[in-house]
């Protein structure tokens, strides 16, 4: 019985694992993309077309909170092309001598208010992150959503109590979106895109925009392909792609 | 040493024949030898690593910082309290699943073992699912007492015991697996009462395993991160443990992440090199 149960186990992981070379081509090239988290679902839908356009390269996304992907770059990483959510980090990785080129700005957002669906708490804008009863999710301080965040707060003169400071946008977003948190501030196109979460605008005075760069690593070893593919995030198809989940273009 | 571990140790001893008494040779043939190099450099490296970067200078001033003293302390806590509710609770699913016949056996020990071999990010979101404020037993919870586990120091224990107990129950069900039923037996024959054979013989017995359970359970717990971070979350003072500091300051302060990272491996090593002792010689 124990024996059939792991010989069956194993033949699904061998089939399995068979299936997946299969799909992949051994002539493509693979290219490593870092993409800060907020990217996440437009970049997988930049992903698929820009394949479709270049059958000969596969795309690989790596998405993280744009620190995490920093210090992964700076170990030497080996990334081909990176978009971080804010210029400042692009500017470190320049300083390190690991940027080939320019870096464009490509993408803009902005911070909105999640709140689950039906909003529990009762929020209507910045000032309730202060309210004690209720369960505030801020990102960490050392990842770009949570220093605009800072920025915002102090605009608006808020002193938020927060009960988690979520290491990457994505992570707070879902616990709003479970209903395990009452109130977080996250990117606007995120919450645009989450399923079960409501955002609520914050006003423009207290808001701040946020520039997506996109560079060529100068370690990458497919330059051209690595160039095809910050050329398409740049080109009408890409920022149609972009726009249509929320960022807003330069 | 008192003198009923002493005999049951002579009794063991016996049992295991001539094996004891044959002269180890100092070093094994080059067969052994270059694969168990190779093994064990790939468990020494990063130790390696970690110490040539650690910033000896600073580690005073780093160690002594509100970041770092608020993550020990809480480390400190929330890693003896889940040992301790491992203890508590992991015995005696160790016995029931060692001493007791019963349909389903084997699934429940599986179930009990999965912690060791899932995700803990996995771990953390099922727990979430389960406990949290809108999970299965989370929200009836939250809805009769107000209590909300997640997002609070009593959610990081819940995670800890989560990821840890299954080490508790391995161990300690070893430990009753190899323990000779016979000197039980004896001991009732004897006319010891069960509560006597349990405290005389049965717990002697099987001591070494269980300090050996609280041992390697406390440091899994001490070292937990993924299911920490995602059913806890991360706040400094109250949910923010050793490893979810070192996480955050990898990213903004690198030396005292890894004067943070010092701390866990030097106390980790040094219970676990203690705990040898307490375990494998004494077998």
């Amino acid at each position: 019985m124990t024996r059939r149960l792991i010989a069956g186990s194993l033949a699904i992981l061998l089939v399995a694992s068979c299936a997946g070379a299969g799909a992949r081509d051994t002539d493509r090239v693979e290219l490593l993309v870092a993409a800060a988290a907020s990217l996440t679902d437009a970049f997988g839908d930049i992903e698929t077309a820009f394949e479709g356009a270049h059958p000969g390269i596969d795309v690989v996304l790596n998405l993280g909170g744009s620190s995490l992907l920093r210090e992964q770059i700076l170990a030497k990483a080996p990334v081909d092309a990176f978009a971080p959510a804010n210029v400042a980090i692009m500017e470190e990785i320049r300083a390190a001598g690991l940027v080939s080129g320019e870096a464009p700005v490509f993408a803009r957002n902005t911070m909105a208010i999640a709140v689950p669906a039906g909003n529990p708490g009762g929020v209507t804008g910045l000032d309730d992150l202060a309210r004690p009863e209720l369960l505030v999710g801020l990102c960490a301080e050392t990842v770009p959503c949570g220093q605009f965040t800072r920025q915002v707060l102090q605009r608006a003169g808020v002193t938020a109590r927060p009960d988690t400071r979520e290491p990457n946008v994505r992570a707070l977003l879902t616990k709003v979106e479970q209903g395990e948190l009452d109130t977080g501030i996250v990117y606007a196109t995120d919450v645009l895109e989450a399923n079960g979460a409501v955002a609520i605008t914050i006003p423009e005075e207290h808001n701040v925009t946020t520039d997506y760069p996109i560079a060529i690593m100068s370690a990458t070893s497919h330059p051209e392909a690595a160039a095809a593919f910050v050329a398409f995030v740049l080109s009408e198809e890409g920022r149609m792609l972009l726009n249509r989940h929320g960022f807003r273009l330069p | 040493m008192t003198e009923d571990q002493d005999s049951i140790r002579k009794a063991s001893r016996r049992r295991e024949g001539r094996s004891r008494t044959v002269q180890r040779p100092r070093r094994p043939p080059a067969f052994i030898a270059i694969p168990a190099t190779i093994g064990l450099a790939l468990f020494a490296l990063p130790v390696l690593g970690l110490l040539g970067r650690a910033p000896w200078s600073r580690l005073a001033t780093l160690l002594g910082s509100d970041l770092a003293l608020e993550a020990l302390r809480l480390s400190a806590i929330s890693s003896v309290s889940a040992a301790v509710i491992s203890l508590l609770l992991g015995v005696p699913v160790a016995w029931t699943l060692c001493r007791y016949d019963f349909p389903g056996r084997s699934l429940l020990r599986g179930l009990v073992l999965l912690p060791m071999v899932l995700p803990p990010v996995v771990g953390g979101a099922a727990l979430l699912f389960a406990l949290g404020r809108r999970g299965l037993v989370g929200s009836p919870l939250y809805e009769a007492t107000g209590l909300v586990l997640p997002f609070s120091t009593g959610g990081v224990i819940l995670a800890g015991v989560f990821v840890a107990m299954p080490l508790m129950v391995l161990t300690v069900e070893g430990g009753l697996r190899s323990l000779d039923q016979r000197f039980e037996r004896a001991a009732e024959t004897l006319g010891a009462g069960r509560w006597t054979v349990l405290r005389r013989v049965t717990i002697p017995m099987i001591a070494p395993s269980v300090v050996a359970g609280i041992a390697l359970t406390w440091a899994r717990a001490l070292g937990e991160f993924g299911a920490t971070l995602t059913f806890a979350g991360n706040l400094q003072g109250r949910t923010q443990t050793l490893p979810l500091a070192v996480f955050v300051a990898l990213e903004s302060d690198r030396d005292a992440a890894l004067a943070l990272s010092l701390v866990m491996v030097i106390v980790s090593l040094a219970v676990l090199v203690a705990l040898r002792d307490h375990w494998w010689r004494s077998r």
